[in-house]
């Protein structure tokens, strides 16, 4: 597993449950605080290992810590530069679903040993969807978690529904109303 | 560029979607259309406007003239937007049936710049432009090198750290002078009476400046083996510089068996130290001190004592003893 995904796991919990939540977390499953290093590889099982301690030392379920992640990856301050990106690739919400096939081949552009899952979008073109993604198990509930922010920062009212396939996760997004809500503004490219 | 035989027609809205940057110019270069991102970025509307006023043309130099520019048709332009002097634009102009030029200009280097200044969005670019890879490109380095910056910051932290705690002399596998100075103050504070060694090898430079190097560490390694063969497994053996040693020995007080202890260090060191097919000859000095002889014992004194007395056996002619305070 690429540290990337385990490190992006490990400053969510830390973020949002505070450094000493962290510290028993790492204690718990034996790694040092310090954590994972993003550009290292490790044992795909340690990913399983890190969600199943935050499940049981949050008394969460894997499926509502994974979707609060793809929440906190585009509406914390971490997240900024991706929620920069999906914007800037999506003037309204249908453009940015549309954009998020893709997002995963740009990212191997500049990381090219990070496996993301890849991302099929159905558009009969009636306002319903289906965001297919194949690879990294659980992968659809952090799109939830993605997908619901976005909504929310385009102004979007969106109905959105986790159906676990075989080998695939699909996410069906009604789309109600483009204009909801005001949306967030946002600037895009980076502040430097 | 010249005669060329084909011509096409094409709306200005396509000619938008396919350039959104394009300029259109009239025979004199005034500018007669802009592409809608152009137009977004500009800081007055382009169109009427003379090119050559309208923007500061960088290089090629020497473009002062409408003729000057239809002679660089097809070359490489750098240019600006003037009154906007961050915005840096490279494109290229090509000459219009029936006079007049088109230009086509993109964002350079300045893209991520422009895009948050301007507040634009992929469909401000050509379905065919990268600025959306290249953005993310950026993005995707910034994190990177924000987690290797993270991680080297750490691993220097933890480097020194190492290097501080380390307690052992790399080469000889001896403790080096912080262990050293520690266990001297743990064994003061004991209470337990102990004798301090400081041992100098004499000739040791010049087998290391006729041998060499490699030698030079041969002889070392050979050295701490014979002292650590010398001495017992509760004292301390430290090597605190290039060819100084100092010994330990917790409970020696009596000075006649701390005389015998050093000259079978001496007698074993002056044995000639092989190192293929050099034979090293080498020999020792030794000054020693005994906790006793102070109320209460001073790691320093101690250390700068034993110091002086092997000062005195090399003055005496080397490869002798003394023992502080028998020195006169």
């Amino acid at each position: 597993m690429h540290g990337l995904i385990n490190r992006t796991i490990q400053i969510f919990l830390r973020d949002t449950y505070g450094s000493e939540f962290w510290a028993r977390l790492a204690r718990r499953i034996d790694i040092p605080v310090e954590g994972y290093e993003a550009m290292l590889h490790y044992d795909d099982r340690s990913t399983e290992v890190l969600l199943e301690a935050a499940t049981a030392l949050l008394q969460r379920s894997r499926e509502t810590i994974l979707e609060d992640i793809g929440t906190w990856l585009v509406s914390s301050h971490v997240g900024k530069p991706l929620r920069r990106l999906l914007r800037f690739g999506g003037v309204t919400f249908t453009d940015f679903l549309n954009s998020l096939e893709d997002l995963p081949g740009r990212i191997r552009l500049a990381l090219p040993d990070l496996q993301l899952p890849t991302l099929d979008l159905d558009d009969p073109g009636t306002g319903q969807f289906a965001l297919t993604c194949r690879g990294l198990p659980g992968f659809g509930h952090v799109l939830v978690g993605i997908l619901g922010a976005m909504a929310d920062d385009y102004g979007a009212l969106v109905l959105l529904d986790h159906l676990t396939g075989r080998d695939s996760e699909t996410v069906n997004v009604r789309l109600i109303s483009t204009d909801h809500s005001q949306g967030r503004s946002f600037t895009l490219a980076g502040d430097a | 560029m010249h005669g060329e035989e084909s011509v096409f027609a094409i709306g200005s809205q396509a000619l938008g979607r396919a350039m959104p940057m394009y300029l259109c110019l009239d025979p004199d270069g005034r500018i007669t259309g802009v592409g809608p991102t152009l137009a977004k970025i500009a800081p007055a509307p382009l169109v009427g406007q003379h090119f050559l006023t309208a923007f500061d043309l960088r290089r090629p130099g020497g473009i002062r003239t409408m003729s000057h520019l239809v002679s660089r048709s097809g070359q490489r332009l750098h240019l600006a937007l003037s009154g906007a002097p961050g915005t840096n634009l490279r494109g290229v102009a090509l000459p219009l049936a029936g006079g007049g030029m088109l230009l086509n200009l993109s964002l350079g280097i300045d893209l991520p710049a422009a895009v948050r200044q301007h507040g634009l969005s992929e469909r401000d670019f050509a379905p065919t432009d990268l600025a959306m890879e290249i953005l993310c490109l950026i993005e995707v380095m910034q994190l990177v090198l924000g987690e290797l910056h993270d991680l080297n910051r750490r691993l220097q932290g933890e480097k020194s750290l190492a290097e501080e705690e380390a307690q052992t002399d790399t080469l000889t596998g001896l403790r080096n002078r912080r262990a050293l100075v520690t266990r001297l103050h743990s064994l003061i504070e004991s209470g337990e009476p102990f004798a301090l060694m400081h041992i100098d090898l004499d000739f040791f430079k010049q087998v290391n400046d006729s041998l060499g190097h490699a030698a030079g560490d041969h002889v070392l390694q050979e050295v701490a083996r014979i002292m650590s063969g010398a001495t017992r497994s509760h004292d301390t053996v430290a090597r605190i510089g290039g060819d100084e040693f100092v010994i330990l020995m917790p409970g020696m007080i009596d000075t006649g068996r701390l005389h015998r202890v050093a000259l079978r260090i001496i007698g074993q060191l002056s044995q000639p130290i092989r190192f293929d097919p050099h034979l090293c000859r080498i020999s020792a000095s030794i000054g020693t001190t005994i906790s006793t002889f102070y109320t209460p014992p001073v790691a320093e004194r101690m250390l700068a004592d034993a110091d002086r007395a092997l000062y005195v056996s090399k003055r005496a002619g080397r490869g002798r003893i003394t023992v502080h305070g028998e020195d006169g």
